[in-house]
């Protein structure tokens, strides 16, 4: 633990070397961490800005901000910036990569190269599809679907494809580099089940990430193969077929999603364990929610096809194994909740995003029931209501987990804090405006406004209007973090090693840590929440 | 149907805010009664209760079986048109809906339907993939090229409804709109006796058959080389693999476009592929030939000048109501 | 499970090849091979997204693929499987002598190992040629009997997405053959030290499987003995 007159250390892995090289050639899972956090972040406010783009269009019914072929390729490439180079690899690359060696007691991850290599495979993969983005554009959706991506569009669809292929091979490496990690290199007494339930949810997204990635890197060169060589897999003239396409893609995109979130409520995890001082309760629960969400989330791939032309019988078997996903996710809730029973709650920053987690994620995932009943997803499929929806589980739900482990590891990241109440304005503000932009996609999309339109009937207005206001203040809610993390960094108050109180391994070292994380290998014998009677010495 | 779909709509819509509230009213009454006293003070040592962790799996698993069992209900009367349904031919292209009606009526991003019968839509698509949905019929359905895709309604209110393409499909997607115009009965009709003079579906059919030179081998005796049609429509035969096969009318297209797959039993795999010299247009319109093919019939009646079902036409559906 | 402590792994020399963040040398091996076989499930999948595509075409279209894959050079495709796995044999040789430290014979079954996997590219461009030359290349220059026309073109789509990934995938082993025989040469492969060599086999076995299913899948439709 941290004495109260803080210092920083004197060697830590922010100063063991100096200079450019170091850190494009580092192979220090905590600098790699950063170079991630660089990533996502220029990623994030990317996409971000094709969102602008949307909303200021969608406040008015007729197409008069830019052209049709502009909008399209506006929503496109929005879709595509936030789930392949920000949603996936944000909390498993920057978080992830940071803390799960160091929660298991390693020096490093197992493959230190291949960490490094998964970032500039990350890094050039954007940069691929960067480049479609900036030559012309990419206008098929971020879904791709056949024929329209391969016989029809006009837009840079090879190069986009190959970057998200590239990308894909960043995903594959960490995940692998995950997997070896948390099997082989545990600290002595560090048993499964004394892990972390983040080491633990990380553990079932590698999985994902290891067994669905794969197919999307088949199906990409399927269709580039088509659109190159004229190949005629989903051709239909000649026999090919479209809903093929369909469904090798979504075979991946849906576990894709479980992989944007299980890292997510991992972190959740985390928080309510720290901000109540209490160990999770139902810990084995949880943990096997995490293994059964990553395993049925294999299953249920067709609901995204209940138009699609799929025989009835196929269409009952993907709604019942949609609405058995939801099980595990609904446990995960309620044993979060059970955890503040008797807990000692502190209302600092993370415990407010973590919050805010549990209360969109409920809603987000119980909107997931009516998307799973066939005969009412009929009518909401393609509409904003399933925006609405996968909104509120990345961005009510992930985005706000992200940020929630950001503030709260931002002590033991940068050895400062940032200013506390400027964080909570930021929160709230992020709260309030998320709610306003995409709880009215989920009325104006049962009332029938289609997805991916340019212009509306004008009966749908004063709903955009709204969701359009919120998007701004939503905006600004996730520019301010940067400005008070990016200030914290020079002049936040040094944290110590322990400012929360926290029981965790990455609490027992130093903030910042050593390159090697610790001083001494730990030996483990305390389960993972393991709160003693008295929190001491931490600063307040 | 649509008010079966605000049903179970309106009750999820409740279970969610029930469920939503009772987490968040239970969080907050958590925070207020647990909060931290003390700046050094820890939780409880409570790891768990198996009771607990079983009720709130059990609990969730029936309510979302009987939610499931609601939305498969609403699903079956979504997919099982009534026997008898009026039917109409959709084919959908960048950016716009061309539909036939079996007289021969065409219309481009409107479909005049009568109130009170139930209306199948057979549906294709010219290039990419399209969709069909009107939100007042809660119904949708994908609309894709190579493949005949079908969804039915029956209007319970005369009045305009949107009809929207709901599967992104390029540059004018959003512009790919239209209207279902719902009449009643006798306008309906008033506006059908104005169709073209050209004739209905199957008697276009009728002429492409011939100028395709179908007729050559698709004799209605036995001494043609391709198989007898008449009366062929809604029968099950048996292909040269031994596999069954029903004939309808995505049979039918197979055979029309790319005859080599599927051939009869019996019959020499000769027939040439007419991918590529027949649109879709004339594909729906030789279904409908073939379909009005009755046995001994050799041409299908044109539709009488005043009133009375056409070829294809079909009486009044008992079934469930759309709104 | 847990790994060995550093007091057990003799450690007064580290061995050169022990990277800092590992323990010990056995740790270390445990963990590349882990991460190999973890790599090779994803290949699994990789593969197994297009031979899925394959499957369900076959399905529909079984005369039309029975009939392009007539088309293609049995003598050739059968050589190719011979020598592949010759190849396998002589990686698992090269292996063996690893862990007996013979390095002369490692270098030798290494070579063998190149000489075949580049024989069997060789022949591959071969057979690619002849496609090209009769037009079975899918796409504007197809040609066919009109009755398949269609449908055969899709058998040498995936044809060619199968075969050519698959060749691919033996490029880059021999490459990784290219660097452990560099290695050998150097010695930094040992007694201690042959898990690079065992997992690069497993890399290559693997490569020899996925044409132990191609070949079958693509060139032997309809060749049984009875059929026409």
């Amino acid at each position: 633990m941290s004495s109260s007159t803080t210092l920083l250390p004197p060697r830590h892995y922010l100063n063991n070397g100096y200079g450019i090289k170091s850190w494009l050639l580092t192979r220090d899972h905590k600098r790699i961490a950063l170079l991630y956090l660089a990533g996502v972040t220029f990623f994030f406010f990317l996409g971000g800005a094709f969102a602008v783009m949307i909303r200021l269009e969608l406040a008015t019914p007729a197409g008069d901000l830019m052209t049709d072929d502009t909008y399209n390729k506006m929503f496109t490439m929005h879709g595509v910036m936030m789930v392949f180079f920000f949603l996936i690899p944000a909390i498993p690359g920057v978080l992830g990569n940071f803390f799960i060696p160091i929660m298991i007691g390693a020096k490093d991850l197992a493959f230190p190269k291949l960490n490094l290599a998964s970032w500039y495979i990350f890094m050039i993969g954007a940069a691929f599809t960067t480049y479609a983005v900036v030559t012309g554009g990419l206008d098929t959706g971020w879904t791709f679907y056949t024929p329209f991506s391969t016989a029809s569009s006009t837009s840079a669809v090879v190069p986009a494809a190959l970057g998200i292929f590239i990308n894909g091979f960043s995903g594959i490496l960490t995940g692998l580099n995950f997997i070896v990690t948390i099997h082989r290199m545990r600290a002595p007494g560090m048993t499964w089940f004394r892990l972390p339930l983040f080491v633990w949810s990380h553990y079932a997204t590698s999985l994902i990430m290891v067994l669905g990635t794969p197919v999307l890197a088949i199906t990409i060169v399927l269709v580039a193969a088509e659109r190159i060589f004229s190949f005629g897999i989903f051709d239909p003239t000649r026999g090919g077929d479209p809903v093929l396409f369909q469904h090798l893609f979504w075979f991946y995109s849906h576990p894709a999603v479980y992989i944007m979130v299980l890292p997510a409520m991992g972190v959740i995890s985390e928080l309510i364990a720290a901000f109540c001082r209490k160990q999770v309760f139902g810990y084995t629960f949880v943990a096997f929610a995490s293994l059964g969400i990553a395993i049925l989330g294999f299953l249920v791939w067709g609901h995204h096809m209940f138009v699609a032309g799929q025989s009835v019988y196929a269409a009952l078997i993907f709604s019942i194994l949609s609405f058995l996903v939801a099980i595990p996710s609904a446990v995960k809730v309620f044993n979060w909740t059970a955890t503040m029973y008797k807990g000692s709650i502190s209302w600092e920053t993370p415990m407010l995003y973590a919050i805010g987690f549990i209360g969109l994620f409920t809603i987000g995932g119980l909107t997931g029931l009516f998307l799973a009943a066939v005969g009412l997803d009929i009518h909401v499929t393609d509409t904003y209501f399933i925006v609405a929806h996968f909104h509120y589980i990345m961005v009510g739900g992930t985005i706000m987990a992200y940020l929630g482990g950001l503030h709260y590891w931002w002590p033991k990241i940068a050895g400062r804090t940032y200013n506390e109440l400027l964080a909570k304005v930021s929160a709230a503000i992020i709260f309030f405006g998320f709610n306003l932009t995409f709880f009215p996609q989920f009325i104006v999309g049962y009332l029938g406004m289609p997805r991916r339109y340019h212009t509306y009937p004008p009966e749908f207005q004063v709903l955009n209007v709204l969701s359009s206001a919120g998007a701004s203040i939503l905006g600004i809610g996730y520019l301010l973090p940067m400005c008070y993390l990016a200030w914290s960094l020079r002049y936040g108050k040094l944290a110590g090693s322990n400012p929360w109180g926290a029981v965790g391994l990455e609490w027992t070292t130093t903030s910042p840590p050593p390159t090697d994380n610790f001083t001494e290998t730990p030996v483990v014998t305390w389960d993972a929440y393991e709160y003693p009677t008295r929190v001491e010495g931490h600063v307040a | 149907m649509a008010s079966h779909v605000d049903a179970l709509y309106f009750f999820l819509i409740g279970l969610t805010a029930f469920f939503s509230m009772l987490i968040a009213g239970t969080i907050v009454f958590y925070a207020v009664k647990f909060r931290r006293r003390s700046p050094d003070s820890v939780g409880a040592r409570i790891e768990g209760g198996l009771v607990l962790e079983l009720t709130w799996s059990i609990i969730p698993f029936f309510i979302v079986l009987f939610i499931f069992g609601w939305g498969a209900r609403v699903f079956f009367a979504m997919s099982r048109p009534p026997e008898e349904t009026l039917n109409v031919y959709v084919v959908g292209k960048q950016w716009m809906w061309k539909f036939q009606h079996l007289n021969g009526q065409r219309e481009i991003n409107e479909l005049h339907v009568p109130v009170g019968r139930a209306v199948k839509l057979i549906m294709t698509s010219e290039d990419v993939i399209h969709d069909v949905f009107v939100p007042a019929f809660r119904v949708k359905a994908d609309v894709i090229p190579g493949r005949y895709t079908h969804l039915w309604f029956q209007p319970t209110k005369p009045g305009r409804y949107h009809l929207f393409c709901a599967e992104y499909c390029g540059t004018k997607h959003s512009g790919m709109v239209g209207q279902v115009v719902v009449q009643e009965p006798d306008e309906y009709e008033a506006w059908l006796a104005t169709g073209r003079a050209e004739g209905s579906l199957a008697s276009a059919g009728g002429k492409l058959f011939q100028d395709l030179a179908c007729n050559t081998c698709h004799r209605p005796d036995a001494q043609g080389r391709g198989p007898i049609l008449q009366g062929l429509y809604g029968k099950t035969i048996t292909l040269a693999s031994g596999e069954r096969q029903v004939v309808d009318e995505a049979y039918l297209r197979e055979s029309i476009l790319n005859p080599g797959e599927k051939v009869t039993q019996g019959f020499q795999p000769v027939m040439p592929a007419y991918q590529g010299l027949v649109t879709e247009d004339g594909v729906l319109q030789l279904i409908e030939y073939v379909k009005s093919l009755q046995s001994g019939a050799l041409t299908a009646p044109l539709r009488p000048a005043t009133g009375g079902p056409a070829a294809g036409e079909t009486r009044p559906a008992r079934g469930n109501e759309v709104r | 499970m847990s790994p060995e402590t550093s007091a057990a792994a003799g450690h007064h020399q580290h061995h050169p090849a022990l990277a800092h963040h590992f323990d010990s040398l056995s740790q270390q091996t445990e963990a590349s091979t882990l991460g190999m076989w973890v790599f090779l499930v994803t290949e699994v999948l990789f593969f197994g997204g297009a031979l899925m595509a394959y499957s369900i075409y076959r399905s529909w279209y079984p005369d039309a693929f029975a009939v392009a894959s007539h088309e293609l050079d049995i003598t050739l495709g059968t050589t190719n499987t011979v020598v592949l796995i010759l190849s396998s044999l002589t990686m698992a040789l090269a292996v063996h002598a690893a862990q007996l430290n013979e390095r002369g014979k490692l270098m030798m079954f290494l070579a063998v190992t190149m000489i075949l996997g580049a024989t069997f590219l060789g022949i591959k461009t071969v057979e690619y040629y002849t496609k090209f030359v009769e037009h079975h290349v899918p796409g504007p220059s197809f040609q066919f009997e009109p009755e398949y026309f269609n449908h055969a073109q899709i058998f040498f789509s995936i044809y060619f997405v199968l075969t050519g990934l698959h060749a691919l995938h033996m490029i880059i082993g021999l490459g990784i053959m290219t660097w452990m025989f560099i290695w050998v040469k150097n010695g930094v492969i040992d007694r201690d030290y042959v898990s690079p060599i065992e997992i690069s086999g497993l890399y290559w076995h693997f490569v020899d499987i996925v044409w132990i299913f191609l070949f079958p899948l693509l060139y032997l439709i309809g060749r049984h003995v009875g059929a026409h």
